[in-house]
């Protein structure tokens, strides 16, 4: 059957929207090869691999990345934990104070990132506490918490209660019973949460540039030398983390497909 | 002890909730009632003169947000509506590779991807520069640090989060409803604006939800892409935050802004019941 030429045009339209997505991607990629030699990295002076060769030479964005892992690492080990038990909590039973807590995670959610850094930036100055790597913490297991929990909740809730039954009767304990055949059972959940978690707090700009104190993580670093120009090794840093995140992707969604299969 | 233990699960979280983000609502309430300058030191007043002090001061950058956010919001529902319409019923088997494809921008930080969409907009980039350089364009075109440029720039970020949405009502559309349409002579017209449409506007207002609020909020676009007329509210209060140290009158304006936004989210929320909202949010 021929396709109708509608159909056709609107196929090549979501190519055309991928393609302009991506556009700013193939540019970053690209001007890590360039061989530019003033400040600025906006015309293509020929191809080189120095900035690959001396990728850690810049001490302040060597320093900024390795704090952005470190709180990213941190803040989703939190955000997981926390979310996974407040997941289970509001997926599985009824309590009093079950409403309260759904609209505080939708607030969580909800609340512009502007106004979260603010009002923490405010607390943390009415407390005279110093900002810096513990503040970027805990802001970011903040955000962070709220979208564990919604995607453990999905996998809470349809989950058969029969089976943790059937592990009861067969003589496990409360903690067996979880560790055994709850958690495996909502760990898809759980990942996907820490994987999102991660993804957050190593992206954030708006929250972490008010309760960062002088810390200076990757984002931060790199809005703070647009004026000066950047350094072609952001691009490179850029485009590992680009490659690194697609490949976990792809392969994960792979090994779920196997799973599937199986 | 059976009985307890949601509220065992739930005492972490709802600790970290309350103590970082209800107590610092509070606190970000109290300081937008004081008077005082970093100095002498601040004294709860509840003087309500930083809010109309703040809103009269950058009025302009408040209504600014809001219609950058709302036009950015437009442009976005009209370009990806028509995206996730594509793939939710025509892209087949081939449907999560698009997904993918949609989503892969997301795996470079926002920041850098803002910066390399400005690389791609300078005057003497690779794009406008090579065009004046074939005599296409006059040498003083330009779109870096001007409206259209910051525009531009929240819909190239936040598109992703309206076609997701939007993908996602359109995907349960049990396509026995439009044959049901078309048997009754529904020409394909009136098929999707009586079938159709009406079953993907929840999608719809999760993607305007999702796209309006931190398009509004947004501080980096304006920075990286605009030029000093485009200032918007968020440039506002981190300079007032960080750069002045002006306390109340920074948090009054991010009472202001999340008062504005919230109104409009808890309207919608109250419509669509809140765990739904949610649910479309973590698709």
């Amino acid at each position: 059957m021929r396709t109708r030429f509608g159909d056709r045009i609107l196929h090549w339209y979501t190519w055309l929207i991928i393609l302009w997505l991506s556009s700013p991607i193939v540019v970053m990629i690209m001007f890590g090869f360039n061989d530019k030699k003033s400040k600025s990295n906006t015309s293509w002076q020929g191809f080189t691999l120095k900035w690959y060769q001396q990728l850690f030479a810049i001490d302040g964005l060597t320093e900024a990345l390795i704090n952005s892992v470190i709180i990213a690492v941190v803040s989703t080990i939190l955000a997981t934990t926390l979310g996974t038990l407040l997941g289970l909590a509001v997926g599985r039973y009824r309590f009093r104070g079950k409403g309260v807590t759904n609209f505080l995670i939708f607030a969580a959610i909800s609340t512009p990132e502007l106004v979260m850094g603010a009002s923490l930036l405010s607390l943390f100055v009415s407390a005279n506490a110093p900002r810096g790597h513990i503040t970027i913490i805990i802001a970011h297991t903040l955000f962070s918490l709220a979208f564990v929990v919604v995607t453990v909740r999905a996998r809470v809730v349809v989950l058969d209660p029969s089976l943790e039954e059937a592990a009861r009767d067969l003589g496990a304990g409360t903690w067996d019973t979880f560790r055994l055949v709850t958690l495996p059972s909502i760990m898809p959940g759980v990942a996907a949460g820490a994987m999102l978690a991660f993804a957050l707090s190593i992206d954030d700009y708006v929250v972490t540039s008010f309760v960062n104190g002088s810390e200076l993580t990757f984002p931060l670093w790199i809005i703070g030398s647009v004026k000066v120009g950047i350094p072609a090794q952001v691009n490179v840093m850029g485009t590992l983390i680009f490659a690194l995140g697609a490949l976990v992707a792809v392969a994960n969604s792979v090994s779920a497909r196997r799973r599937a299969a199986r | 002890m059976k009985r307890w233990a949601p509220y065992w699960l739930a005492l972490p979280g709802w600790m970290w909730l309350g103590i970082f983000l209800v107590v610092p609502i509070v606190a970000m309430a109290s300081v937008s009632l004081q008077t005082g300058n970093l100095l002498d030191g601040f004294v709860q007043t509840f003087s309500v003169s930083n809010y109309t002090d703040a809103i009269g001061k950058y009025s302009t950058q408040l209504v600014r947000s809001l219609v950058y956010g709302g036009v950015a919001t437009v442009i976005m529902l009209l370009l990806g509506y028509p995206v996730a319409y594509w793939i939710a019923f025509k892209a087949g088997s081939r449907k999560s590779m698009y997904l993918f494809l949609l989503l892969l921008p997301f795996f470079v930080s926002f920041v850098l991807r803002t910066i390399s969409w400005g690389f791609l907009l300078a005057d003497d980039g690779i794009l406008f520069g090579t065009l004046k350089g074939w005599g296409l364009l006059p040498e003083n075109f330009h779109v870096l640090a001007t409206t259209v440029a910051v525009i531009g720039g929240l819909v190239y970020n936040f598109l992703p989060f309206m076609i997701l949405p939007i993908y996602v009502a359109l995907e349960r559309v049990d396509p026995r409803v439009i044959e049901a349409a078309y048997d009754l002579y529904a020409s394909r017209f009136d098929a999707f604006r009586r079938v159709v449409l009406p079953l993907s506007l929840p999608g719809v207002f999760a993607g305007v939800l999702m796209t309006f609020v931190p398009a509004t909020a947004d501080p980096v676009n304006a920075a990286v892409l605009g030029g000093t007329g485009n200032t918007m509210i968020g440039n506002i209060i981190q300079t007032e935050y960080l750069v002045n140290s002006n306390y109340p009158t920074a948090s009054a304006l991010s009472f202001t802004l999340m008062a504005v936004l919230l109104v409009g989210i808890f309207i919608y929320a109250r419509a669509l019941g809140t765990e739904n909202v949610l649910e479309a949010a973590a698709r």
